[in-house]
C-alpha cells in the first residue's frame, strides 16, 4: 500500500499529467523532425559514399565513422555549450535535433549502403544496356528494392531515435524526461517518473513489436 | 571497309590477367553471328564491351554505327540502339511484365504512358505472353521471363541485339520456346550477336559463326565451314568435346 503511494500515486499522476503530456508532444516532435531529418541526410551520405569522387567518399566515409563513435550525449553538450563560444547559439530543440540528425544521419546511411548494395549487380547492368542514366536507374530500379529491404534497420533505426530524444532533458528541453523530473520535484513523488516510463514504453513497445514482424515477414519473403 | 559493328585492336585487362588479345571484328547490319568457345575464352567479356558494360583498354576502339563506344553523351546514343539480354533474364523484379517493358521507352525515350503501354502489349505479344502482363517475373517459368526480357530489349527499338548465352539458365523444356522467338528475330534487319552454346541453332539461324579460344578469335566462317569443316585444330578439339556430349 505504502509502495504504491509512493510509486503509483494516482492524485499526482493525474495532477501531473498535464505536464507529462506537454513533454510528450515535445519529445515526439524532435523524434520525428529528427527521423526525417537522419533518413534526408542518410540517404545523400549513402549515395555519395558509393558514387561520387573519390574525395567525397572518404568524407562521407569519415562522417560516418566519427558519427557512429562519438556518444550522443557528449555530441549533445558539444553542440549545446561548446559551439556558443564560437558564435553559434542553438536552441535546446535545435541543439538535439541537430544531434540526432547528425548520428542518426550515420547510421541511416549505412543502412542505405548496404540495402544497395546488396541488389544484385544483374539489376544496374540490365538499367545501363537499356539506356537508363544514373539517376534513372537509381529512382526507378535500385531504390524500389532496396526500400524492402532497409525497412525492418531503418524502422529499428528510427526506435533508437525516439528513446535517444530523452538525452535532450540534459540541455534543458521540456521533453517527457525533464517534465516528469519537475513534476517529482513538485510534488515531492517519485510517480511522473513511472509515468513517464509508463508513455516511453506505450510508444515503443508496438514500435519493437512491428520490427520484429517485418523482419519475419521480409525473411519468409527473401527465401520464398 | 568497317561494319556497321567495327571492332578494331579490343584489348581487355582484368587487373593483370588479359582477357581479350586485340580482336578485330565487322559486323554488317542485319547479320547473325554466333560466338562459339569454351569456358573462360572471352565471349562475355567480348559482348559486354560492345555496349561498355566492361571498360577496355583505350589502343583498341569499338563504333555501332560509326558511333566510337566512349563514355559520354556518345555512350548513351550507343546504348539506347543496342539491347541486351542476359543469360539471368536480369528483369525487374519489383515491376509487373508490361512495366518492365515499359520502363525505357517511357525513361529513355519519353514515350507517354499510353503508348508505351501499347508497345509493351504488342511485344508481348511478338514473344506469346501477352497474357501474362500484369504478373510479376518471379510468377513466371524460366522461359517466359527470357522472353520478357526480349520484349524488354526490342522495347527500345534497338539495331543490334545482345545475347549472352540466352538460354544457358533454362530448364531443357524451356529452351525451344526462347529459340523460336530468336529465330523470328533474325529475319527482321536486326544485327544479333549471340554467344551460345547452342549448335544447332548457330547452323541454323547463324549468317556466321565465331569459334575464340584464350581471349582471340581463332576462326571464323559460315555455320557450314566452322562447324563442318574447321581447319583450326582448336576449334576441331571443342567441337568434338561439345558434339560429344
Ligand atoms: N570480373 C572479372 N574479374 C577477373 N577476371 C574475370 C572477370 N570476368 C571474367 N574474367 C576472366 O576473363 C576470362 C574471360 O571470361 P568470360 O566471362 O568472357 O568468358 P566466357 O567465354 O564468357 O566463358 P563462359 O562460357 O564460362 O561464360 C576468364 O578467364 C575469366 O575468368
Ligand atoms: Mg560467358
Amino acid at each position: 500500500m505504502d509502495l504504491l503511494d509512493t510509486f503509483f500515486n494516482v492524485a499526482v499522476l493525474r495532477r501531473s499529467l498535464p505536464m507529462l503530456l506537454d513533454g510528450l508532444v515535445l519529445t515526439l516532435q524532435l523524434g520525428a523532425a529528427s527521423i526525417v531529418a537522419g533518413l534526408a541526410l542518410g540517404l545523400i551520405v549513402a549515395l555519395l559514399g558509393l558514387y561520387a569522387v573519390k574525395p567525397v567518399r572518404i568524407l562521407m566515409r569519415l562522417y560516418i565513422d566519427i558519427f557512429r563513435s562519438i556518444p550522443l550525449l557528449v555530441l549533445l553538450i558539444v553542440v549545446y555549450y561548446a559551439l556558443p563560444f564560437v558564435g553559434l547559439r542553438l536552441t535546446s530543440f535545435a541543439s538535439a535535433m541537430a544531434a540526432l540528425t547528425l548520428v542518426s544521419g550515420a547510421y541511416t546511411a549505412e543502412i542505405f549502403r548496404a540495402g544497395i548494395q546488396a541488389i544484385p549487380h544483374g539489376q544496374f547492368e540490365a538499367s545501363a544496356a537499356l539506356g537508363l542514366n544514373q539517376r534513372q536507374t537509381m529512382v526507378d530500379v535500385i531504390l524500389p528494392q532496396a526500400v524492402r529491404i532497409v525497412i525492418p534497420p531503418l524502422t529499428n533505426n528510427s526506435i533508437n531515435v525516439i528513446k535517444d530524444t530523452a538525452l535532450a532533458s540534459v540541455v534543458a528541453m521540456p521533453d517527457l524526461l525533464k517534465q516528469a523530473t519537475q513534476a517529482q520535484a513538485l510534488t515531492a513523488n517519485p510517480s511522473p517518473l513511472i509515468g513517464a516510463a509508463l508513455i516511453y514504453l506505450a510508444f515503443l513497445w508496438p514500435l519493437v513489436l512491428f520490427v520484429s514482424y517485418l523482419e519475419r515477414r521480409y525473411s519468409k519473403g527473401r527465401s520464398a | 571497309m568497317s561494319g556497321y559493328v567495327s571492332i578494331r585492336g579490343l584489348r581487355k585487362f582484368y587487373g593483370t590477367f588479359q582477357a581479350l588479345h586485340g580482336i578485330d571484328l565487322d559486323i554488317a547490319k542485319g547479320e547473325v553471328v554466333c560466338i562459339i568457345g569454351p569456358s573462360g575464352s572471352g565471349k562475355s567479356t567480348l559482348i559486354r564491351c560492345i555496349n561498355r558494360l566492361e571498360d577496355f583498354d583505350p589502343s583498341g576502339e569499338i563504333r555501332v554505327d560509326g558511333t566510337a563506344v566512349v563514355p559520354g553523351k556518345a555512350l548513351a546514343k550507343v546504348r539506347a540502339e543496342v539491347g541486351m539480354v542476359f543469360q539471368g533474364f536480369n528483369l525487374f523484379p519489383h515491376l509487373s511484365v508490361r512495366d518492365n517493358v515499359m520502363l525505357a521507352p517511357r525513361r529513355v525515350r519519353g514515350t507517354s504512358r499510353a503508348d508505351a503501354a501499347k508497345l509493351a502489349d504488342r511485344l508481348l505479344t511478338r514473344v506469346g505472353i501477352a497474357e501474362q502482363a500484369d504478373k510479376f517475373p518471379q510468377h513466371l517459368s524460366g522461359g517466359q521471363q527470357q522472353r520478357v526480357a526480349i520484349a524488354r530489349a526490342l522495347a527500345m527499338e534497338p539495331q543490334v541485339l545482345l545475347f549472352d548465352e540466352p538460354t544457358s539458365a533454362l530448364d531443357p523444356e524451356m529452351v525451344g520456346e526462347v529459340l523460336d522467338v530468336m529465330k523470328a528475330l533474325a529475319g527482321t534487319g536486326v544485327t544479333m550477336i549471340v554467344v551460345t552454346h547452342e549448335m544447332g541453332f548457330a547452323r541454323q539461324v547463324a549468317d556466321r559463326v565465331i569459334f575464340m579460344d584464350g581471349g582471340e578469335v581463332i576462326e571464323t566462317g559460315t555455320p557450314k565451314q566452322v562447324l563442318e569443316h574447321p581447319t583450326e585444330s582448336r576449334t576441331r578439339n571443342f567441337l568434338g568435346a561439345v558434339l560429344n556430349h
